[in-house]
């Protein structure tokens, strides 16, 4: 079966329910220095690379999720997932976005 | 009085802090598994150091959705003494039970070795048997030791006086060239509101023993149990 087909599964899912991806973008908040980045950009920078001002690093992830009627639910966990797991908001923003 | 050392998945100083608490402080102590939840016989919990979930996500994330960590919680609410000692305390930080958070070393490097803090506050369970102002030596194993909080935070450790530890040289001056890892104020350790949760980033349990290079740890450990005793 592929994944896109309705589940038989009881509970969370709704007929017609389409696989969907969420990806979570994890970043510094600036107020907070970012060594990694700032390493980063000390050897680009020798590298020759021309006008690069700054570099911060930051975490992405892809989550694949299936059995959510639409977007804004699907929106909804993955904005709680990264909100109490996937970052540390004393540190970190993140930012959602929801491929279906 | 009854200790219990906490062992994650990747928990790697869980032994030594067994082997303080047995042989130096002399007291009852159980090694208790992250999935275990009843905490109910001991008295005081030490979260060791390691590498909870090899640091996946951040450091300490994960190990705060282990079932114990619930347990550790309201442990702490009780008033019982919690020390998270480097992978602890960040495990404590990401739990919530103490502010701010550790991030990558100032270097980017792992930083291994002795290093001099300054106790700056005998007023906790773990520092009342420490003289303020003096310095001790204790080792450094880590990569994200590197304390960050905001102002505001700042600035009710220190109004509230929880600032437990922080970096110095061997005369006991605060300085930067004495900050090993980039910590916001040079702060090694601090400890919650009520003042029953410590965690810092020093390994006092591998200070106990002068063959290890320095005894100075064990004075945390002999005001943990002084407090326990006073208190039975």
């Amino acid at each position: 079966m592929s994944g896109r087909s309705p589940s038989l599964r009881l509970g969370v899912l709704t007929h017609g329910a389409a696989d969907m991806k969420a990806k979570v973008y994890v970043t510094l908040k600036p107020s907070v220095l970012d060594p990694q980045g700032k390493a980063i950009q000390h050897s680009v920078e020798l590298l020759g690379y021309q006008g690069i001002k700054d570099i911060r690093q930051g975490k992405y992830f892809e989550i694949a999720m299936d059995g959510f009627s639409d977007e804004e639910k699907a929106r909804a966990e993955a904005m709680r997932m990264a909100r109490e797991v996937l970052s540390n908001p004393i540190i970190e923003d993140f930012r959602v976005e929801i491929e279906s | 009085m009854k200790f219990g050392v906490i062992i994650f998945p990747g928990s790697n100083c869980d032994h030594d802090a067994y082997h303080v608490i047995s042989k130096h402080v002399g007291q009852p102590v159980d090694f208790i598994w992250h999935r275990d939840i009843d905490l109910r016989s001991y008295d005081a919990v030490i979260i060791p150091g390691g590498f909870s979930y090899g640091d996946y996500l951040r450091a300490g994330a994960l190990a705060r959705f282990s079932p114990v960590m619930n347990s550790v919680n309201e442990f702490a609410a009780e008033g019982k003494l919690v020390l998270g000692i480097c992978n602890g305390f960040q495990i404590l930080c990401e739990a919530g039970l103490l502010p701010g958070a550790l991030i990558r070393n100032r270097d980017l490097h792992f930083i291994c070795g002795h290093v001099n803090v300054r106790v700056e506050t005998a007023d906790t369970p773990f520092t009342h048997e420490l003289k303020e102002g003096g310095v001790l030596s204790m080792p450094i194993a880590h990569a994200e030791g590197n304390y960050v909080c905001d102002d505001a935070t700042l600035s009710e450790l220190r109004r509230d006086n929880r600032i437990v530890f922080r970096y110095c040289d061997a005369n006991g001056e605060v300085t930067e060239a004495a900050n090993p890892n980039g910590s916001r104020d040079n702060i090694a350790g601090i400890c919650n509101r009520e003042r029953n949760v410590m965690g810092l980033m020093p390994h006092p349990e591998r200070a106990c023993e002068d063959l290890l290079g320095s005894s100075d740890g064990r004075e945390v450990f002999r005001s943990l149990a002084g407090v326990l005793a006073t208190a039975a």
